[in-house]
């Protein structure tokens, strides 16, 4: 192979990036070695096993890939401006609306909420950690070694180029030859399994690790989400795992699964892979749901409306969501019979989500409302999601989805639901619990200029999209001719990305602002919260709960401070605790992954196999290692929790 | 974690007596749930193109019955001897446990060593992988079961080592009673293979 069949060569936009990332390197390699911080990168950060660290890390990797794939959206706008632009060209076009759509979906909405999850669950349900910490670390080192294979395609190799959803007999061998689409196979499937095994993890700790007196109608929302978000991983990633490898064996060994001769059905591959898919989108948008319930609650000052309706929904949706999955491609022949069913099963998700949206509207009736930021994002979510709600139900009729189908009425309503559901979502919880994973509040005020920049740039963006579905635009068309008519709604739809964008860059000044200027969080519960995570000190102390709380009601530390004691520590109580390890392990693992997911990607099959024995050989080194963590001693807790002021 | 995780039981059998051990063996049948989902999805797989043979033989031409026989015998044998494994942990006796194990693990080897045949022969006979869907299918379906058991004999050696260094603790129990629940499961995986492939092949 040569150098510039290596490297992708011929693009100053790839020029820029290739510039930009030498420059990174460097300067974090140069930050680092001044300020004298490898060593605490390596022990703070790298073999961590602690969860709110691993949760900080993928908010921090979910927020640069929003970068990413927010400029991938804006390249996108700035080609569609005006009809006729020569600012990418067709191949360009269709590598960036290809990353966009796998980054976002995969390694910016998925990374964001399992950072959340990772950070509030254990500190929801009274838990010191998770129940595998270990396989924790590994989880997130998987995904993110496979967000930065995937990321590094587009300079060295190429990009995938046949949309998220990679249909057959496009992302096959014979019309996608380069090594785009190896990139898309091998780097989902290593941080898929990831993805796997956080749900696997989450799951267990939830049953198992809730402190004494939570039964399941105890806990928190949020949990209850992730509870059912983790069974919709644990039965859907499966089907990921082997639609990929089938698109590897294809790709990599000429197999014949959905190739256009010898017996191979390229729809196989759509039903594989929207069978994961569908499931995926509850994947993002549950949690969202239990996010937004925590905060309305909170701000509202009222105990959620209708708590068991809530729950009960929550397992309607996740188990109609096995069950819709036809409905992403009603057009492709599958007869008027099936698309009945699926079209049918899909309008009925509209009812258990009919009904949360009623459980919040209840809940803030008659509420002594706070419009704090976070407030702000859930207020704007629910006529937000409304909209792509309905638009979803106009979608999911089989028959009138002939015309919108692969329009941008799609695309707007795919966006209404994601970004209005997940994206608000992830911004709320983030200035929510902000202060348990830093210690300091994010600034309010910037946090509002963030909340109406984004919120109506979001609008003025994809509003006009619905209309520009209707007028005959389709999604994927990399320019348009001007008699079209298309051109004034581009220029609306573009002039709103860019709010959007400069929402985006309002919050990282305000990261940066409140870092140095924030109000710090002396209490542990700036928001006068209501479960369990508030009773902790911010940031939260490293074993969570010097003394493992109580449980008599929902709401559990809510009914604390109605007692008028709040949670007291008593220090006679006190015992060791028990904590796990770090270990490097999990990350160098990871590491070999990555070179033998590149091996893969280029079939240098000997690196492939020399990667691969690291990895048995790490895991072997796993199955010796008897370590069996270490003890807080009692004097210890003590010294911190009267440093917080929890202790007496 | 907490202090439970070192919460020591001595009512329960030795590898159900730790909090954590309790823990991880929840965790793996919940493992084994994802496991199902992947065969299952392979199976369905195996099952939309099985038909499609293209230019290639079709399953009733390819199939024999022997190999597969001894196949099945070996493997349903090995399922039981495991079990023997267990059975011997909980009276207590490490010789008894490490002899058993060491049969379940050779039935696996005689297992693996038959399917390999197996392969080599229709490769031989010009079905591999690239010839057709139906083959495509079939040897990533079986191949990812036998993927699985060869896993399985390399753990299993591994867990002996570690009864043999340290002998029978809640630790190594557990371990031993993890790997049984993962023997098991690829006999019943393999119980589907026989029934949907093998004799559906030489039938329809």
């Amino acid at each position: 192979m040569k150098w510039n069949e290596f490297f992708v060569t011929g693009q100053p936009l790839i020029y820029a990036a290739d510039v930009s990332i030498v420059l990174t390197v460097i300067g974090i390699v140069f930050i680092l070695t001044y300020f004298k911080k490898w060593k605490w990168l390596w022990n703070e950060w790298l073999t961590t096993v602690d969860h709110k660290k691993i949760g900080v890390m993928y908010i921090i990797s979910a927020v640069l890939m929003l970068f990413r794939g927010g400029v991938d959206a804006l390249l996108m706008r700035a080609q569609l401006t005006a009809p006729n632009m020569k600012f990418l060209d067709s191949q360009h076009y269709n590598e960036i609306f290809t990353t966009h759509g796998t980054i976002m979906i995969l390694f910016m909405a998925m990374p964001f909420i399992i950072g959340l999850m990772n950070i509030v669950v254990p500190l929801q349900i009274g838990a010191r950690d998770v129940a595998y910490p270990y396989l924790n670390a590994l989880s997130f080192w998987l995904f993110f070694v496979g967000a930065m294979l995937f990321n590094i395609a587009f300079v060295i190799g190429g990009s995938p180029d046949a949309g998220w959803t990679a249909y057959f007999p496009l992302a096959g061998n014979e019309f996608s030859p380069g090594v785009g689409n190896n990139y898309y196979a091998v780097a989902l499937q290593i941080s898929g399994i990831g993805t796997l095994m956080t749900g696997i993890n989450f799951l267990v700790t939830i049953l198992k690790m809730r402190a004494p007196g939570m039964t399941l109608m105890r806990m928190p929302m949020f949990t209850w989400t992730i509870l059912i978000t983790c069974v919709l991983i644990i039965f859907a990633f499966p089907v990921l795992t082997v639609a990929l490898a089938l698109m590897t064996f294809d790709r990599l060994f000429d197999t014949q699964f959905f190739t256009m001769a010898n017996g191979g059905m390229s729809m196989l591959w759509a039903n594989l892979f929207w069978i994961w898919g569908h499931p995926e989108v509850y994947i993002v948008i549950l949690p969202s749901f239990g996010i937004f319930s925590e905060i309305v609650s909170t701000f509202a000052r009222k105990r959620l409306f209708g708590y068991k309706a809530m729950v009960y929904s929550i397992v309607g949706i996740a188990f109609l969501s096995f069950i819709v999955w036809v409905h992403h491609f009603f057009t492709m022949g599958a007869g008027a019979a099936v698309n009945s069913f699926f079209s049918i099963t899909t309008m009925a998700i509209a009812i258990p989500t009919g009904v949360k949206i009623f459980n919040w509207l209840f809940t803030l009736r008659k509420g002594k409302i706070r419009f704090t930021t976070a407030m702000l994002w859930s207020l704007a979510f629910i006529p937000n999601f409304v909209i792509g709600g309905v638009t979803g139900v106009m979608l999911a009729m089989a028959a009138a989805d002939y015309q919108y189908h692969n329009s941008y009425f799609l695309i707007a309503h795919f966006h209404y639901v994601l970004i209005a559901g997940t994206v608000f979502a992830c911004f709320a919880g983030l200035h929510y619990w902000y202060p348990k994973m830093f210690g300091h509040l994010l600034n309010e005020r910037l946090g509002k200029w963030t909340f109406w920049l984004f919120m109506i740039g979001f609008n003025i963006c994809f509003f006009p999209m619905y209309f520009l579905g209707l007028m005959g635009m389709t999604r994927r068309m990399y320019t348009y001719s001007a008699g079209l008519g298309w051109t004034p709604l581009n220029v609306v739809a573009t002039v709103g990305a860019v709010l959007m964008g400069i929402g985006f860059i309002v919050l990282c000044y305000n990261i940066y602002y409140s870092a140095r200027y924030g109000e710090r969080d002396m209490t542990g519960d700036p928001w006068d919260g209501r479960t369990l995570e508030w009773a902790t000190s911010s940031p939260v102390a490293h074993y969570n709960f010097a003394v493992i709380p109580e449980v008599t009601d929902l709401d559990a530390y809510w009914r604390m401070k109605k007692a008028g004691k709040g949670f007291e520590i008593d220090e006679e109580k006190l015992k060791p605790i028990h904590m796990p390890s770090n270990s490097g392990r999990p990350f160098l693992i990871s590491i070999a992954f990555f070179f033998a997911g590149f091996g893969l990607v280029f079939k240098w099959f000997t690196l492939a196999i020399i990667a691969a024995l690291f990895i048995v050989l790490g895991l072997i080194l796993r199955s010796f290692d008897d370590d069996d963590g270490y003890y807080i001693s009692v004097d210890e807790i003590k010294r911190t929790e009267r440093l917080t002021g929890k202790g007496a | 974690m907490a202090e439970a995780a070192h919460h020591y039981d001595e009512k329960m059998p030795l590898e159900y007596r730790t909090e954590e051990s309790r823990l991880n063996i929840l965790g793996f049948w919940i493992f084994l749930g994802a496991e199902v989902a992947l065969f299952a999805t392979l199976f369905a797989t195996y099952l939309v193109l099985f038909q499609r043979t293209g230019n290639g033989p079709t399953a009733e031409e390819l199939f024999q019955v022997k190999g597969v026989m001894i196949e099945t015998i070996l493997l349903l044998t090995s399922s039981f001897t495991c079990g023997l494994a267990v059975f011997e942990m909980r009276r207590g006796r490490l010789t008894g446990l490490l002899t058993w194990l060491l049969v379940t693990l050779l039935l696996g080897a005689g297992f693996i060593t038959f399917e390999v045949r197996e392969f080599i022969d229709y490769v031989h006979e010009g079905a591999t992988m690239q010839t057709s869907a139906f083959l495509s299918s079939f040897f990533v379906l079986v191949g990812t079961h036998g993927a699985h058991v060869s896993v399985g004999i390399v753990w299993m050696i591994l867990i002996m080592i570690q009864l043999l260094q340290r002998g029978l603790t809640p630790r190594t129990a557990r371990k031993v009673f993890i790997v049984s629940l993962y023997w098991h499961f690829l006999d019943v995986v393999w119980i589907f293979i026989f029934t949907l492939v093998y004799l559906t092949g030489m039938v329809i």
